[in-house]
C-alpha cells in the first residue's frame, strides 16, 4: 500500500492513500497542538478551541455542516489529545468534497463569536463535571500532576476548572491564530479515490491559504528527572477501589517504545478488545481474585510520557496486596527473560489487532495522521516490522531500565462516602 | 485495482443455510480484508430466568469462557490468544449475543472454540466465585454511575413488576450473591440449544468451506430440554407523569432521563418512530434536543434521544448530562421538544434531511466486516428478508410527515412521561 506524500507551497503536509475496499473516504486534518502546549492559566484551551471549530464560519454557519454531513450519510468529529487536535470526516466517496471545503475554511475562518464562546464554556464545564463523576478521573489527574510538574503532560486535556472559568474569547482566538494554519497541520486522506484527482482537489481548497510562521515550541521536551518515588492517595465518594502504578518511559519515536509495547502485551494484553486472559497480570491479579480488571496503558506520545497499569480491585481486597503483586510481576520481568511463547503471542496479537483496525479507512487515516504528528510519517506503516524486531532480551532490558523504583508514581484510590474527598501526595528521593 | 462494488449484501451474496436442528448460518464473503468476523445469537437471555435470579443469564454467559469439557481455561485462551483471536458472549434480554474475530487463516480455530464453549462448557467450580465476585465489582461500579442509576430507576417506572424489561440484565448484588453454580448449570441445560440460533460469518472466507465446518461443529447439537421461545409481554404506558430523584451525593453532574415506552422493532410503525426519534435527538449533532439543550443554551455536554427497539417494546427517551443547577431548565426544554414533536408536524425539510440521512449512511455502516455481520444478523433476527437492504430506501422514502407525527403521538404523551434525575443534591 503506497502513500503519496507532499507539501503544498504554503507548507501544508499532505498524505494520500488509495484504498478501494469500500466506497468510502476518510479525510483528516491534524494540528500539532494539544494539552502538551498549554500552561496555567490556560489549561484546556486546545480542547476548547476544538469545540469552537464547530461553531461556524461565515461560509458555513454553525449547524450547517452537521446537517450536510448527516444528509450525505457521513460522520464527522474531532478530538484533542495531549499532542494533537484532529478533525475528521468519513463519507460515501461521492460526497467527500464537503469535508475538503469545511476543513480548509475553518483552518483560518472560524468565527469565535463571544456569545457562542460563553455558551460553550458551560458545555465544557459540563463535560468536565461528567469526567469528575468517575472517581478514577481524579486519581489520574493527581498522578499526572506529580509525574509532570513542568511539562504540559502534567494536566488533564480538559483543563482545570479554574482555568475553564477564567479563559476568555480573546485567549481562544489567539491560540487558534498561533497553531492553526498550513504550517502546523497535516492533511490525510484514505479511501476510494484517484490520488491525482484528490491532490488537485486538495490544492484547490487549501492551496490559497497563506503561509504563516511556525509556532514557537515553548515546550520543555523532557520533564527534568527528580529520581523521586511518589505516592498519591485519593479519597472520592464511590464504590470501587483502584491501584495504579506509572513509570516514565520514552516517546513513541524511541526504539525502546516497541519493546515496552511487547512488555505491555505480556503483562496486560496487546491491542484493543483483548481481555488478555493469558497475560501475567490476569493470572496474578484476576484469576487470583484480587482484581476484577487490569489495564495497561502505553500511549504513542511525542515526548516521554508514562507507562501505567491500573488495577480495579474486587470488593474486600486491599490496595497493598494488589500493589505488591504487580511489583512482583515487574520484578519477574526484570529478573527473567519472557518465554518464546509469550513473545510470539504478543507479536501475533499485535499483527491481528493491526489487521482488524486497518480494515477501516478511518483507522488507517488516523494512523497516518498520528505518524505525521509524531514527526515520522512512516511510523504507522513500520509499526509491525519494528514490533517484530523486539527480542525477549529487549523486553528484560527495558523492564530493568524504565520500570524502576526511581521515578515510580503509585496511586491508591479509596472509594468512600460523599464527604470523603481529598488528595494526598508523598514523595521521597529513591 | 481491487475495487469493491458499491453493492449491498443481499440474497445473491449472503449464503443462508438452515440446519435441521434449528441453527441458521449466514455467510458473506469479503475477499478485500485479511480477517474474519463472526456474530450471532442464541435464544436465551434474561427473560428466561426467574425474577429472583436476575443476572443469571449474564453470569452463565460470562462463565462459558471459563473452559470446556475438552480444554481448560489456560488451554482455551492460549489457543485463541496465540492467534490474536477472540470470542465474547453477552446476555441480552431476549437473546445471548456472541461475537468473535480472527485472521482469516485461523477461522477454523475460532469456530471450534465457539462451538465448544456454547455446547460443552465445563463451568469449573473454582472459577464460579471469582466470576461472581467480578460481576459484583462491576455492578458496584455501575451503581456509582449517574447514567446507569438513572436508567435503572427509569425502567422501574416504565415497566411493571415481573416485566423482563424492568430489571438490569446484570442483576443486583443481592440476586448475584444468591446464585449458585448449580443455577448456572441448570440455566445452561434448559435454555441453551440449537433452536433459534443464528450464526453470521463475514470476511475473507470461502462460504462453502464455512458451511461444511459449521455443519460438522453445530448440526449434531441437540437439546430436547431447551425452553420454548418466550414472548415479551406488551406494556401499557404510564397512567400519569412520574418523577423520581435519585440522590447521589458527591457527584459533580446530574443525569436526566425523560421518556416513555416505544415500539417493538417488529411494530409496523417502527421506522416512522425511528425517524421521529432522529428528528428529536439524533440528526445533525443530536437533533432538536441537541440544538436546544447543548447548542442554544449550553446546558449539557451531551443531550440526545434514543429508541431502543428490540423484540418487545423498548424505551424511547431523552438523555442529558447537566450541571445540577441546570436540571430544571434541561427538563423543561426536553419536555417542550417532546410536546412540539407530538403537537406539530415536522417540516418537509426535516423529513427530507432525515430520509437522506437514513439512506445515505448505509455505505459507512457496511464498511467493515463487523458492520456487515451486525446488519445480516438483524435481517435474520427480525425476519426482514435477505433483500431488505434493497427495500429499505423505499421504506424510508415512503414515510410522510403525518406518519412521523402519528408515531410520535402514538408513543409519547407529554402528560405521562417518566422523568428521572440522578445526581448530587442542589442547594
Amino acid at each position: 500500500m503506497g502513500n503519496d506524500i507532499f507539501h503544498l507551497d504554503n507548507g501544508l503536509q499532505v498524505i494520500l492513500r488509495e484504498m478501494h475496499t469500500a466506497p468510502v473516504i476518510s479525510f483528516w486534518v491534524a494540528y500539532r497542538v494539544g494539552s502538551r502546549n498549554e500552561q496555567p492559566p490556560q489549561t484546556g484551551i486546545s480542547h476548547w478551541v476544538e469545540h469552537m471549530m464547530f461553531k461556524g464560519t461565515e461560509r458555513f454557519p454553525a449547524g450547517v455542516l452537521d446537517r450536510e454531513i448527516d444528509r450525505a450519510g457521513g460522520m464527522w468529529n474531532a478530538f484533542t489529545s495531549m499532542d494533537t487536535t484532529m478533525y475528521y470526516a468519513t463519507l460515501p466517496r461521492q460526497q467527500i468534497e464537503l469535508a475538503l471545503a469545511a476543513e480548509s475554511d475553518r483552518m483560518v475562518n472560524a468565527l469565535f463569536d463571544p456569545a457562542e464562546t460563553e455558551s460553550e464554556r458551560s458545555v465544557i464545564i459540563s463535560e468536565r463535571q461528567g469526567s469528575e463523576n468517575t472517581p478514577l478521573f481524579w486519581l489520574e489527574e493527581a498522578m499526572q500532576a506529580v509525574a509532570f510538574r513542568q511539562h504540559g503532560y502534567g494536566h488533564s486535556i480538559i483543563g482545570s476548572m479554574d482555568d475553564l472559568h477564567t479563559m476568555t474569547c480573546d485567549d481562544l482566538q489567539a491560540h487558534y491564530r498561533q497553531y492553526y494554519g498550513p504550517h502546523n497541520a497535516t492533511v490525510v486522506c484514505v479511501g476510494a479515490f484517484d490520488a491525482a484527482q484528490m491532490r488537485a482537489r486538495i490544492e484547490h481548497h487549501f492551496g490559497s491559504i497563506a503561509a504563516q510562521a511556525s509556532p514557537p515550541s515553548g515546550i520543555i521536551a523532557t520533564e527534568p528527572t527528580t529520581g523521586a518515588t511518589q505516592r498519591v492517595t485519593v479519597n472520592r465518594p464511590g464504590t470501587t477501589d483502584y491501584v495504579s502504578i506509572a513509570h516514565h518511559v520514552p516517546s513513541a519515536l524511541h526504539d525502546d517504545w516497541y519493546a515496552l509495547h511487547v512488555l505491555d502485551g505480556v503483562l496486560s494484553g496487546v491491542g484493543n478488545g483483548f481481555d488478555g486472559r493469558t497475560t501475567r497480570l490476569y493470572g496474578a491479579l484476576v484469576k487470583s481474585g484480587i482484581a476484577a480488571m487490569i489495564e495497561g496503558g502505553l500511549l504513542e506520545t511525542i515526548d516521554p510520557y508514562l507507562y501505567q497499569v491500573t488495577i480495579t480491585l474486587n470488593h474486600d481486597r486491599n490496595h497493598a496486596e494488589a500493589e505488591h503483586t504487580l511489583l512482583a510481576e515487574i520484578e519477574r520481568l526484570q529478573s527473567q527473560v519472557i518465554t518464546e511463547t509469550e513473545l510470539h503471542r504478543a507479536k501475533k496479537q499485535a499483527r491481528a489487532s493491526f489487521a482488524y483496525s486497518a480494515e477501516s479507512v478511518t483507522n488507517q487515516a488516523y494512523g497516518l495522521a498520528q505518524s505525521a504528528m509524531l514527526g515520522d510519517v512512516t511510523w504507522y506503516d513500520h509499526f509491525l516490522a519494528r514490533v517484530e524486531r523486539v527480542t525477549a532480551d529487549d523486553v528484560q532490558r527495558v523492564a530493568r531500565q524504565y520500570l524502576t523504583e526511581a521515578g515510580r508514581i503509585t496511586g491508591w484510590l479509596y472509594a468512600g462516602e460523599a464527604d470523603d474527598a481529598d488528595t494526598d501526595e508523598e514523595g521521597h528521593a529513591a | 485495482m481491487n475495487t469493491a462494488p458499491d453493492r449491498l449484501p443481499d440474497a445473491q451474496t449472503i449464503q443462508r443455510t438452515q440446519f435441521a436442528n434449528g441453527v441458521t448460518l449466514l455467510v458473506h464473503e469479503n475477499p478485500t480484508v485479511q480477517s474474519v468476523f463472526l456474530t450471532g445469537s442464541l435464544r436465551t437471555g434474561a427473560i428466561y430466568s426467574q425474577v429472583h435470579q436476575k443476572g443469571l443469564a449474564n453470569l452463565t454467559a460470562e462463565m462459558l469462557l471459563s473452559g470446556t469439557t475438552e480444554r481448560d481455561f489456560e488451554r482455551l485462551h492460549s489457543d485463541l490468544e496465540d492467534l490474536g483471536a477472540e470470542i465474547a458472549y453477552s446476555a441480552g434480554r431476549e437473546r445471548t449475543l456472541f461475537s468473535g474475530r480472527s485472521l482469516a487463516e485461523d477461522v477454523n480455530v475460532l469456530l471450534e472454540a465457539l462451538a465448544e464453549t456454547m455446547q460443552h462448557p465445563s463451568f469449573p467450580e473454582e472459577d464460579f466465585e471469582r466470576e461472581r465476585d467480578q460481576q459484583i465489582t462491576e455492578l458496584r461500579y455501575l451503581e456509582d454511575d449517574t447514567r446507569y442509576r438513572a436508567m435503572r430507576r427509569f425502567r422501574e417506572m416504565l415497566y411493571a413488576p415481573f416485566h423482563p424489561y424492568r430489571y438490569p440484565t446484570n442483576g443486583t448484588e443481592e440476586t448475584l450473591r444468591s446464585l449458585t453454580l448449580a443455577d448456572v448449570q441448570r440455566f445452561h441445560q434448559t435454555t441453551y440449544g440449537p433452536q433459534g440460533m443464528i450464526l453470521v460469518v463475514v470476511g475473507a472466507v470461502q462460504a462453502a468451506q464455512i458451511v461444511r465446518q459449521v455443519e460438522t461443529l453445530f448440526s449434531d447439537w441437540q437439546n430436547p430440554a431447551q425452553h420454548p421461545a418466550l414472548m415479551v409481554p406488551s406494556t401499557p404506558s404510564l397512567p400519569t407523569e412520574q418523577r423520581i430523584y435519585e440522590p447521589m451525593p458527591g457527584k459533580s453532574q446530574s443525569d436526566v432521563l425523560i421518556g416513555t415506552v416505544g415500539p417493538s422493532r417488529l411494530a409496523p410503525d417502527y421506522r416512522a418512530t425511528d425517524l421521529a426519534n432522529s428528528v428529536l435527538g439524533e440528526f445533525g449533532l443530536m437533533g432538536r434536543v441537541g440544538l436546544s439543550i447543548r447548542e442554544d443554551q449550553g446546558l449539557a455536554y451531551y443531550a440526545y434521544s434514543r429508541l431502543e427497539g428490540g423484540e418487545g417494546q423498548g424505551a424511547w427517551y431523552i438523555s442529558a448530562g447537566v450541571d445540577p443547577q441546570d436540571v430544571e431548565a434541561a427538563i423543561a426544554s426536553a419536555v417542550a421538544e417532546i410536546e412540539r414533536l407530538v403537537d406539530e408536524p415536522i417540516s418537509v425539510q426535516e423529513l427530507d434531511d432525515n430520509q437522506a440521512y437514513f439512506v445515505g449512511r448505509l455505505p459507512l455502516k457496511l464498511e467493515q466486516n463487523s458492520g456487515v455481520a451486525t446488519i445480516i444478523h438483524a435481517l435474520e433476527r427480525y425476519e426482514l428478508g435477505l433483500n431488505y437492504l434493497h427495500e429499505y430506501p423505499e421504506e424510508v422514502r415512503r414515510l410522510t410527515v403525518a406518519d412521523v407525527q402519528r408515531a410520535a403521538q402514538h408513543y409519547f404523551d407529554p402528560q405521562r412521561l417518566a422523568i428521572v434525575v440522578a445526581g448530587p443534591p442542589t442547594a
